[in-house]
């Protein structure tokens, strides 16, 4: 399976606070890869450099080969499509939302990408601001199916939903999948990451976690002390090789940790 | 459109509108009132009161010695277009002081300004509402300027505020590859829309509810009040169109500044209130 996304080296500093550190793997051209870690350490941001809401102040990224600063950014984004992690209703009805997305379309067209997100018809005249917190974040994955994306970037979009209304979007999730569509899911939840991950990415701190720190945090989702303030963890000293490649295994595994010892992590 | 009486500014007004130095001494009576109020709710403003009143004696005494310069019929023109370029600056860090929090304010405001300034001042003499003269450039620019400070500051702290509050928003728009021209757009047209409202409701309640300075300084000079009307009219009309000038001037400008080329929105300070 080729790469969807590579990431080489990638590092990101804002206001003179390091977010990421040297972050190296490669995202599968399949199934949904799950991006995984405490709060804080660095995920959204890495989604955000896929979507090039941000850019990386050092490494490279590529999308199925080609470096993604060589790309048309709106070309990009329209392939690349991103769903928040609060649902961000536009004003208006429900197909005001849609047509923003993809100006001129008919209701026949956008009621396609209403049933690909499992919502109805009848939504299209309804104001956006009365929908359900579900309807709504259902309504934004609608909006960004109708730029007809490759693959799509999924920002702990359940993590402000009811249980019914999570696993309502995760079902939808899965569906977009099996026929075809790639996604990058954000969690910090290890039960929806076994439930939905094809593959998987543990990131702590900034970048990618050791196997020592991937073994612990699936355990128990816990973190070494000192890991998890993002920004002000992600050191100046070498962890040893990445993750490499986001798998059904631990990611770092292939390569290993150089050196992983508690004293270290306590310098972070 | 009306010819406006020009030569009424240099009637005998004059004399009716002089009140000398006794008269300005017994103005500051007022300033005492206002010092005593101070003292006697403890407010502890008395130096502010008595050093703001001689500072804006002193500040309105140079202004109206260079001014005597300038409007003389025998000063070239040239002195007087100086004189608003200054008026320019001023004001542009004036909004500066007033916005710190906007980057790049200071160019913005000269830019606005002086395009806002040309428009208007091209309208006012190109159409022969007044005639090219030290005498009516000063004091028609320096109300113009002086009016479109508040609203350049309205719109650039508007913008600000709304893009930084309303960031998700920007950028699930930008998410779904729009141009920043059109993820900022509803956004822009918010900020645009309260500068400018402050502007036209004061247009709105002109003569109901206050009269403006013009007007009363062409009657307090002793000028036929609908002379006077028409004059503020005018001018009322100039101001409504400058502010708005400057509002979008520096709206665009700003909204232009606050994205990179690659459609990103840029960091932003939150504004003081």
């Amino acid at each position: 399976m080729g790469a969807l996304f590579a990431l080489e080296g990638v590092g990101l500093e804002i206001g003179g606070h390091r977010i990421l550190h040297d972050v190296t793997f490669t995202v599968p051209d399949g199934g949904i890869t799950v991006l995984l870690g405490p709060s804080g350490s660095g995920k959204t941001t890495i989604l955000r450099l896929l979507n090039r809401l941000d850019v990386p102040t050092s490494g490279s990224i590529s999308f199925r080969g080609d470096p993604i600063d060589q790309l048309d950014p709106l070309a990009l984004r329209r392939r690349v499509g991103m769903v928040f992690q609060q649902p961000v209703v536009f004003p208006g009805t429900a197909r005001d939302n849609l047509l923003t997305a993809r100006p001129g379309a008919s209701d026949d067209e956008l009621a396609e990408r209403l049933r690909a997100a499992r919502l109805d018809r009848s939504v299209l005249d309804q104001l956006a601001d009365d929908l359900s917190g579900g309807e709504a974040q259902r309504l934004c994955l609608a909006r960004t199916l109708a730029t007809d994306p490759e693959v799509l970037l999924m920002d702990e979009p359940t993590s402000s939903l009811d249980p019914e209304a999570r696993r309502h979007l995760e079902a939808t999730a899965r569906s977009l999948v099996e026929r075809g569509m790639r996604m990058v899911w954000v969690t910090h939840d290890l039960d929806q990451a076994d439930r939905l991950g094809d593959h998987r990415v543990v990131i702590v701190a900034g970048r990618p976690a050791t196997e020592r720190e991937m073994v612990r945090y699936l355990a128990d989702g816990s973190v070494d002390e000192g890991a998890v303030d993002e920004g002000s963890a992600a050191d100046e000293e070498d962890e040893g090789p990445p993750a490499d490649e986001a798998d059904d295994g631990p990611p770092a595994a292939e390569d290993g940790p150089v050196d992983d010892s508690p004293s270290r992590r306590a310098d972070a | 459109m009306p010819e406006l009486p020009t030569p009424l500014l240099a009637q005998d007004g004059a004399a009716h509108a002089a009140i000398g130095w006794g008269g300005l001494a017994t103005s500051l009576l007022l300033v005492g009132v206002a010092v005593g109020l101070s003292r006697w709710q403890g407010l502890r403003l008395d130096r502010e009161i008595v050093w703001a009143s001689l500072r804006a004696l002193v500040q309105l005494l140079a202004v109206g010695y260079v001014l005597v310069v300038l409007v003389d019929p025998d000063t070239p023109v040239a002195f007087a277009w100086a004189w608003v370029g200054a008026m320019v600056l001023f004001a542009a860090v004036t909004v500066r002081r007033r916005a710190p929090e906007v980057p790049g304010i200071t160019s913005l405001a000269v830019v606005a300004l002086a395009v806002s300034s040309a428009i208007s001042l091209g309208v006012v003499f190109g159409l022969r509402i007044y005639p090219v003269a030290g005498r009516a450039i000063v004091p028609i620019a320096g109300m113009m300027i002086g009016n479109s400070i508040g609203g350049l500051v309205v719109a650039a702290r508007r913008l600000i505020a709304e893009l930084s509050e309303r960031r998700p928003e920007v950028e699930a728009r930008l998410a779904l590859g729009q141009p920043w021209p059109e993820a900022s757009k509803p956004f822009v047209r918010s900020s645009l829309r309260t500068a400018l409202t402050s502007q036209i409701e004061s247009t709105k309640a002109v003569g109901l509810v206050f009269l403006p300075g013009a007007m009363t300084g062409l009657i307090l000079a002793g000028a036929d009040p609908v002379d006077a009307v028409l004059v503020q009219a005018a001018l009322m009309y100039l101001i409504l169109g400058c502010v708005a000038t400057n509002v979008v001037v520096v709206g665009l400008g700003l909204t232009r500044r606050l994205f990179t080329p690659d459609h990103r929105l840029v960091r932003l300070a939150r504004a003081r209130t």
